[in-house]
């Protein structure tokens, strides 16, 4: 499966992009201009890019609290997405969403979730709908290693395999649920080993290599395409950032932090793509140039843009 | 007119909606072969197979947000949760999810889905299979309640939920399953939000819910040969509210005894009282709010006890007279 000259330039933007957006992010809540909290997925790169690298246009993705790097690789636009990060009328969810519930029902992301494992019962509906209508579309549905232990995420397995819903679930092992180590309880492989458990084809993999990433989501897409019902991928990757911002980092080392940061996704396909002669050294450059000043004029416009009229509070309550 | 029963116009009203849309699909445990545990959707199988008919294991999490997924891509699923109690189980999905998802992505989403369960005493079933939470969930935005208390209601007020663009919670009472009355054989919807007047009278107003508008009817049957005149006013949907049905029965009365079956701490009797007594119907009242409900027990097992904790015709008469017989 090797990449086309535009697939490793469109997916490194794509990869830098979100790591501009969240630290982006992180500097307007510090500065002030944003409130409420974020959870940033910096470092988790390649699992949302490489994931949704694997998908048609039309496709679905559903997502989680830490969703900002799936709405980019989902192909948001960057503006809208910005205007709702800062609470704005203009933006995607007109300010009522914000970080944690950023939907682009029109790009095919059916949206982020503020309750872990919120997503993953829908998944399975959309995988009915989908089945039902005879429709050729698939859903990437992701959640973390926090929603595996859900009673959610168990239910909707087995409903999924029943149903046999062409929907590829996807497992972002950032290793922590909030403060609770997944490796406490569990590992990318037993949570693989629960979705084998229940009869999907599962597997684990390198989550920071975005290659891995999208041959392993490849077969899923292709088997859920093909009719062949559900399956599970667990992408085994860490969060640079807290939790939230409420985070104190009590939990864990600042050594683990750095040995998980030589790992660094971007670095690692910045390298690749060198090595196999995709991109050159200066167009990695500016690549990396031209995701930033995206970003940069995301902020602009999401900062000039105007804040919701108190008067149109009840609004979308209701659908007519 | 013929005659059918609740359970029969519930079934009538599923089933002429998904000969009409394809988009129309049941999904809840048991719902299949079996028929649902109170036979509602019996026979539904043979006619839809199991491609429309999604019998499920234990899982009403997820099948309730397989339903709120379905709906988010343009399906319109019924969902059936075999006892209202176990709404508590499917609560995230239809309170977080459902209920939530059209206004937190700025209006890009609609969710049709009516979730239908059975709620209420009377069957000795006990404390886990016989609650009425209806309030619960008249306490969230996005979400609609319907508690339709005849034959006639259940089918125009479940055809207009499933044509609803918004998630629905459709409360049928067990106890009314079996009585029968008038129902046209084709199809018809009644608003959600209306109110229907189920008696006319002049003395006071009696507002019920389900069951109690059936119990309350017998009642004011009784009360009329004391010569006290009962209006009795059944709301249907108890979100949205027709307040002014309410008000305007109120004004006329100026006298109200509000009947419920769930507890009455919290209930929706509270509700009622307080859109009455913010109104202009204020000025009518001859009289205190009176609410009859449960009592603050959950359902026993015993029969007297379980017949206790829930008000009877009886109850309703003499509350109902002592109404009639008070002046401020």
């Amino acid at each position: 499966m090797t990449l086309t000259k535009e697939q490793a330039a469109e997916y490194l933007l794509q990869m830098y992009q979100i790591r501009a957006f969240e630290e982006q992010a992180e500097k307007s809540y510090m500065a002030g201009k944003i409130h409420g909290t974020m959870h940033l997925s910096i470092g988790q790169e390649a699992s949302a890019v490489g994931s949704i690298s694997t998908l048609e246009p039309d496709d679905f993705i559903i997502g989680h609290h830490r969703g900002h790097g799936l709405t980019i690789a989902k192909g948001a636009d960057l503006n809208l997405m910005m205007a709702e990060f800062y609470g704005k009328e203009n933006g995607y969810c007109r300010g009522r969403g914000g970080s944690m519930h950023i939907a682009d029902v029109k790009g095919g992301n059916l949206g982020a979730n503020g309750v872990v494992g919120g997503g993953i019962p829908m998944a399975v509906g959309i995988g009915i709908g989908l089945k039902m209508e005879a429709k050729d579309q698939v859903l990437l549905s992701f959640f973390g290693d926090g929603a595996a232990s859900t009673g959610a995420f168990h239910e909707s397995m087995i409903l999924a395999e029943l149903f046999q819903v062409p929907v590829v679930f996807i497992c972002e092992n950032n290793q922590y649920a909030m403060s609770f180590a997944a490796s406490d309880w569990t590992t990318s492989k037993k949570i693989a080993a629960h979705g084998e458990l229940y009869g999907l084809a599962s597997t684990s993999t390198d989550g920071n290599d975005l290659i891995a990433v999208r041959e392993a989501v490849q077969k899923g897409v292709d088997l859920a395409r093909s009719g062949g019902g559900p399956s599970l991928v667990v992408n085994d990757t860490y969060r640079w950032r807290g939790h939230s911002k409420s985070d104190r980092n009590r939990y864990r080392t600042k050594e683990e932090i750095e040995e998980w940061k030589k790992k660094d996704p971007i670095g690692r396909f910045h390298d690749y793509c060198l090595k196999e002669k995709l991109l050159t050294e200066k167009e990695a450059e500016e690549i990396e140039d031209r995701a930033y000043a995206d970003i940069e004029a995301a902020r602009v416009f999401a900062e000039a843009s105007p804040d919701p009229s108190v008067d149109t509070l009840e609004e979308g309550v209701y659908a007519p | 007119m013929r005659e059918i029963t609740y359970l029969e116009a519930v079934r009538e009203a599923m089933t002429q909606e998904m000969e009409r849309d394809s988009r129309v699909f049941l999904i809840g445990e048991d719902i299949g072969e079996y028929g649902g545990a109170f036979q509602v959707s019996y026979g539904m199988l043979e006619k839809f197979g199991h491609e429309r008919i999604l019998d499920t294991p234990i899982t009403e999490l997820g099948l309730t947000g397989a339903a709120t997924g379905a709906a988010l891509i343009g399906m319109r699923p019924i969902a059936e949760i075999m006892f209202m109690d176990f709404t508590t189980l499917a609560s995230e999905q239809l309170v977080n999810q459902a209920a939530k998802l059209r206004f937190m992505f700025g209006g890009q989403s609609t969710v049709p889905l009516v979730l239908r369960t059975p709620a209420g005493s009377g069957t000795g079933a006990a404390e886990h299979h016989s609650q009425s939470f209806e309030n619960w969930f008249v306490h969230v935005p996005g979400l609609k309640v319907v508690m339709p208390s005849t034959p006639y209601d259940v089918k125009g007020l479940l055809i207009s939920s499933i044509r609803d663009n918004n998630p629905v919670v459709f409360i049928e009472h067990k106890l009314l399953y079996k009585t029968k009355g008038e129902v046209p054989e084709e199809m018809y919807e009644i608003p959600l939000g209306k109110a229907d007047i189920k008696r006319q009278g002049k003395d006071l107003t009696i507002i019920a819910t389900a069951i109690m508008v059936k119990k309350s009817l017998e009642a004011a049957e009784q009360l009329a040969q004391e010569g006290i005149d009962v209006e009795v006013v059944d709301p249907r949907t108890l979100r949205p509210l027709d307040t002014e049905s309410i008000v305007n029965s109120v004004k006329k009365t100026g006298k109200v005894l509000i009947v419920h079956e769930a507890v009455k701490t919290g209930g929706f009797g509270g509700e009622l009282a307080a859109v009455i007594a913010e109104s202009e119907a204020f000025g009518y009242l001859e009289a205190p709010i009176l609410r009859l409900a449960g009592r603050e027990v959950p359902i026993p097992y015993n029969r007297n006890l379980e017949s206790a904790a829930v008000p009877q015709v009886e109850d309703i008469i003499v509350k109902a007279r002592e109404l009639a017989n008070l002046k401020v």
